[in-house]
């Protein structure tokens, strides 16, 4: 394991930041288009031309066109709208499980990885048990145990993703244990508890950024996973995942813009958080790129 | 160099982990199905049935007993192999799952051996000439190809490939209606029918695999581009390939006898990860081209609350992935040389 | 078991290892399907509606139904019109209360052995033994103890009735009173399985039109034609592949590119698209006494006020859900112009239409005059008419100040929620009766406690008539009035607000001749022909 040293506050590190983008024109897509989806996130529903759950049965079906720029789909509403509204729904479905297995994840992690003991068997059974399934298989069981709502899939999400932070918490922290710094905390008198949150976690952050940027881009498939088998958000929610599984059925019929819009807006966000992972890797450890 | 003693302790401690491992598997996925919507006894009570008789079929079933209660049943009947029987298919879980497993290993083996070909390739390509064109390309693509949900890949490819073109064959399961399946050897139908000797049910079979594995394959490329490109990277920059540059060998022979080999050993530990994320993907592409194995078993049984069949899937997967991380754990405990010095 | 004990004509091909590249030119028909046979035995517990078929292609009955022409080729069967499949002759006694059949001197099972009377008891035997549906069915048409059921001579059997019940004679047509080759089953009985339903299960023992070459449970169903069947005409297609294709998009394409011969019961947009697009040839009729209602439960306050029904009966779009929800396929159920029934026929319109004034002045009467909020259940299983169905229903209701909300039950829960339990207080939901008379109908979803009445709804006059009528020869001068009543009172409390008749709708290629629409809405073989 290499160990990761943060490079100086202040300008070096905007200076490298800048070189990083620069050098690597993929990030900088990366980077735009994940401004842009948080910007359709925050202020897009409210800027949508129609209502994402009006229905009107006359209008169903329509090809692209002026008045509908996605088209329509089968029960007449906009699917333009729609998939600037599932935006918001999937990120926040994303954000909110990342955030909680990040959480968790780490503090279970480093607990194990500082403590060790009884507590790191325990937690390290628990996380192998978690593991021991296919992800996606574990995912649909949780869900389809505690009913599908938006929030089961989001702690679905979150459980299946918790052992990746926790083993990454753990081995990070076990590296460190015993580097100098820390030695030199706690003789000039900190608390194990305090040394681990002040010293030792803002150090393993670095590796863990990169893992929650992929991670983000995998909760999003996930919940797509799960909508398109009807486990996921039930309709009329606009969410990508169930457009996409709703409009498979037109695509043979002709009407592929059911289909293809918010199949392609997946794709992209994914995309994005996929790439946006793979540039924080080289802002983080240049020699850790992959 | 470690000895032989010390690498069968290790072997044998990672086996003993794998037990309450195991144990705990066989708990969640209990509890899991015990949680699942839906009442069995009304759908064995049958289209006429009221509310005495429900109640009746529900305690000839013993679906009214306590929660430990059903569990001890169930691992009585689990220690005989007795995984219930299936609501939807009528027939017993442990034989939908023996006749079934098949037809998913063929399925996800082939997009595994697809996606090697083509990302191991274009892993070292990237390692070999970092930073132009030709690595960013590969990044893309490969990204890319991780991106898409695989149902939605799947119905792409039949959409361009059977609708519009008829280049593939109806995507209606392993085989055309036309051929009986092969003798059952191994269960795969590619070698089986090689086998049998029988070429036009060997055609007819690959013909049929194409679209489901490349479309599964598609979506495994990155993890091992990715990985075979980093551990390429690293022993590139090592020692022990300058020294083989500057004793003259070409550039091919350092490649591949040198740096190749070396990077083989993170790639192979990445292969455990990818068959895991694999065996959870080929659920969707298993649906959307009506493969009829393990993945499409789960979701008609998720759907339709038929537990037994539920409890036999995860349990299955659960073990079938316990037992791949062990296989991988003591190959590489093996070939390590390194390891069993420090345990 | 493995696959390879379920290829049961497998010895009969040793050298075909393919079939001839012509397969489908005559003698093969493909027909796809969208759900799984999970059993070849109707009377085992858990049968799900698709394994049916096999009780109708493979197995055989005393009696059948005719069939009808209803216009321009769609022929459907006719209850009306009782005909022999194994039983050749059959006569009603003087008082009514027995008939005795005599079988066809030549019908044999399709391992050999000549039918018998003792095969018909032990099968009767075991449908009123064995539980479940088949027991209720059998019970339905009043044959419930093995006693009315006795042996003559080899070929011939009498049936006792416990009471005269028009009902009785039809019930031995319906797919469950199938008759099985006792001799063979009871080489697989024990004391845990008396009527060896674990060997039925997974073997064809009947004397049916095709026998089952393979069961690939969960992909699909072969059969091969039984050359010495003798109750109906030789069918002319010699192996029919029942293909299971969970996809619907999948089944449309297929179809489209006449990869199939048939797509059995498809979705109302894919018959409307194709049939206007000519790349198929669509066949749709409207299902046997079988309706698509609106049911106001009256475990809901509001609802038990009738007034309440019948403004909601006022306030529904129709004529845009006929057409946008079942693309004008089926009959329509509204806008009967008299409250008062002139005829017994079933289903008939209802006397509602869509009137909003006259449903605001109703609900105006009532303690509800600004409306309310109520959850309005759907089965995510029939998303695909009864989601634009409830969505209509949602825009009427709307108008009148009645809030509702869809709620979209996933159809594992949905048999245990609005029936079983009857928790839903609004739902959309479709009931068929297989017997195609109007008492028959009633009795299942008007009567309380009924499984199928999902509206709790009682009322005594009603049950009281449909008790009389069930019965009752219809031909009886007391039956039509007695029906005119019932109707007159469902006309008018209206628990159950009907919508439309659905319509049973396949897709085929131009070649395929001799399809039928049955009432028990699965695909019968038997009369098919490629041209």
């Amino acid at each position: 394991m290499s160990s990761t040293v943060l490079p100086a506050r202040g300008r070096p590190m905007l200076r490298h930041v800048k070189h990083v983008l620069r050098s690597n024109r993929m990030t900088t897509l990366a980077f735009g288009l994940f401004v842009m989806f948080v910007v359709l996130a925050l202020v897009g529903p409210s800027l949508v031309p129609y209502d994402p759950l009006a229905s009107s049965s006359a209008q169903s079906l329509q090809p692209p066109s002026g008045a509908h720029w996605f088209g329509t789909d089968n029960v007449g509403r906009d699917v333009f709208s729609r998939v600037v509204v599932a935006t918001r729904l999937d990120m926040l479905i994303s954000v909110s499980a990342v955030a909680l297995s990040f959480v968790l994840g780490s503090a279970i992690g480093s607990l194990a990885g500082y403590y060790g003991g009884w507590l790191d068997r325990i937690s390290g059974r628990l996380i192998d048990t978690i593991m021991a399934f296919p992800l996606f298989v574990l995912a649909m069981g949780i869900v389809a145990a505690l009913g599908n709502t938006v929030i089961n899939v989001v702690y679905a999400t979150a459980i299946i993703n918790l052992p990746f932070y926790a083993r990454l918490a753990r081995t990070e922290v076990m590296v460190r244990r015993n580097a100098g710094f820390v030695l030199a905390a706690r003789l000039s008198g900190n608390r194990g508890l305090r040394i681990l949150a002040t010293q030792i976690f803002p150090n393993t952050l670095p590796p863990m950024m990169v893992q929650i940027s992929l991670n983000l881009g995998w909760a999003i498939l996930n919940a797509a996973g799960l909508s398109f088998i009807g486990l996921g958000v039930r309709p009329p929610t606009a969410e990508w995942g169930i457009m996409v599984a709703e409009g498979a059925n037109y695509i043979v019929s002709g009407e592929w813009w059911l289909a293809i819009f918010p199949g392609v807006a997946l794709m992209l966000a994914v995309f994005t958080f996929n790439l946006l992972g793979d540039g924080m890797r080289d802002l983080v450890d240049p020699q850790r790129r992959t | 160099m470690a000895k032989p003693r010390a690498k069968l302790i290790l072997i044998g401690h990672r086996l003993v982990q794998a037990v309450p491992t195991l144990i705990g598997i066989i708990i969640v996925t209990f509890l899991l199905t015990r949680a699942l919507p839906g009442d069995p006894a009304v759908y064995f009570a049958g289209p006429t049935a009221d509310a005495a008789t429900i109640a009746q079929v529900r305690h000839q079933f013993g679906f009214d007993r306590s929660l430990p209660v059903q569990f001890w049943v169930y691992c009585k009947q689990l220690s005989t192999g007795d995984l219930g029987q299936s609501l939807s298919t009528g027939q017993s879980v442990a034989q939908e799952l023996l006749a079934r497993l098949p037809a998913s290993l063929e399925l996800t083996l082939t997009a595994l051996l697809a996606a090697i070909g083509i990302a191991v390739p274009l892993g070292i390509l990237a390692a070999t000439r970092p930073d132009s064109w030709v690595d960013h390309l590969c990044r893309f693509v490969v990204t890319a190809g991780v991106s898409l949900p695989t149902f939605f890949t799947g119905l792409a490819l039949i959409y361009v490939f059977y609708y519009q073109l008829g280049w593939s064959p109806a995507p209606m399961g392993r085989l055309d209606i036309q051929f009986i399946s092969p003798p059952g050897i191994t269960g795969f139908y590619v070698i089986d029918s090689l086998l049998a000797g029988d070429f036009e049910t060997f055609r007819a079979a690959v013909g049929q695999l194409i679209l489901p594995a490349a479309t599964l394959a598609l979506f495994t490329l990155a993890p091992i581009a990715r990985m075979t490109r980093a551990a390429m990277l690293q022993t590139l920059a090592g020692e022990f390939v300058r020294t083989a540059r500057a004793a003259g060998l070409s550039r091919g022979r350092v490649l591949m006898s040198y740096a190749f080999a070396n990077a083989l050993m993170p790639v192979v530990t990445t292969l455990g990860m990818v068959f895991s994320f694999m065996l959870g993907a080929n659920v969707l592409v298993e649906k959307v081209f009506a493969w009829p194995g393990i993945g499409s078993f789960a979701i008609d049984a998720l759907v339709a609350s038929d537990y037994a069949s539920v409890q036999g899937f995860v349990l299955t997967m659960a073990v079938l992935f316990v037992l791949l991380n062990l296989l991988v754990d003591i190959v590489y405990t093996l070939i390590d040389p390194r390891v069993g010095l420090a345990a | 078991m493995d696959r390879r004990s379920f290829l049961l004509g497998a010895s009969v091909l040793p050298f075909l290892r393919a079939l001839p590249a012509q397969a489908a030119g005559g003698d093969t028909v493909v027909i796809a399907i969208a759900d799984t046979i999970n059993s070849l035995d109707i009377q085992r517990a858990g049968t799900n509606r698709p394994a049916y078929q096999v009780s109708i292609n493979a197995y055989d009955r005393l009696l059948s139904f005719g069939t009808k022409d209803l216009g321009n080729g769609v022929i459907v069967s006719d209850y009306q019109t009782l005909k022999g499949e194994l039983a050749e002759t059959w006569q009603v006694a003087e008082d009514g209360l027995s008939v005795v059949f005599k079988l066809k001197p030549d019908a044999t099972f399709q391992d050999g052995a000549p039918v018998t009377a003792d095969d018909v008891k032990w099968s009767y035997d075991r449908a009123v033994s064995i539980g479940g549906f088949a027991t209720g069915q059998f019970g339905a048409g009043r044959l419930e103890k093995t006693e009315q059921f006795e042996v003559v001579d080899e070929k011939t059997i009498r049936i006792h009735f416990l009471r005269r019940s028009k009902l009785t004679l039809p019930d031995l047509a319906t797919p469950i009173a199938i008759i099985y080759n006792a001799k063979l089953v009871k080489q697989h009985v024990s004391a845990a399985d008396p009527w060896g339903a674990e060997f039925v299960h997974r073997n064809g023992c009947g004397s049916g039109a095709y026998k089952i070459e393979r069961w690939d449970p969960g992909q699909q169903l072969v059969y091969v034609r039984n050359d010495s069947w003798k109750s109906g005409p030789l069918p002319k297609i010699r192996r029919v592949i029942i293909r299971e294709v969970p996809s619907q998009a999948t089944r449309r394409a297929l179809i489209e590119r006449s990869d199939i011969q048939l797509s059995f019961d498809i979705t109302g947009r894919d018959a409307d698209e194709l049939a206007k697009t000519k790349k198929a040839k669509v066949v749709s009729a409207p299902i046997a006494n079988t309706e698509i209602v609106l049911c106001p439960n009256l475990i809901f306050e509001p609802f038990r006020d009738k007034k309440v029904r019948q403004a909601v009966a006022f306030a529904i779009p129709y004529a845009q859900i006929f057409e946008q929800a079942a693309y004008k396929l089926g009959v329509p159920m509204w806008g009967a112009k008299s409250a008062t029934p002139t005829t017994t026929a079933w289903p008939q319109p209802f006397p509602y239409d869509t009137d909003y004034d006259r449903a605001k002045s109703l609900l105006g009467q009532t303690a509800y005059k600004d409306g309310f909020e109520v959850p309005l259940s759907i089965d995510l299983s029939t998303a695909d008419w009864s989601e634009p169905t409830a969505l209509l229903v949602q825009e009427g209701l709307a108008k009148l100040g009645i809030k509702t909300t869809i709620n979209r039950v996933p159809g594992a829960n949905w048999r245990t929620l609005a029936l079983a339990q009857k928790k839903l207080p609004l739902i959309i939901d479709a009931f068929g009766g297989w017997l195609d008379t109007p008492d028959y109908y009633f009795y299942w979803t008007y009567l309380k406690d009924k499984l199928f009445n999902a509206s709790s709804w009682d009322s005594p006059e009603l049950a009281g008539l449909v008790e009389k009528t069930l019965d009752m020869e219809q031909s009886n001068p007391e039956y039509a009035p007695s029906i005119k009543r019932m109707f007159e009172i469902a006309f008018d409390e209206v628990p159950r607000i009907p919508l439309w008749q659905p319509a049973l709708d396949s897709a085929m290629v131009p070649a395929l001749q001799g399809y039928q629409t049955w009432f028990h809405r699965v695909p019968d073989a038997r009369p098919l022909a490629i041209a």
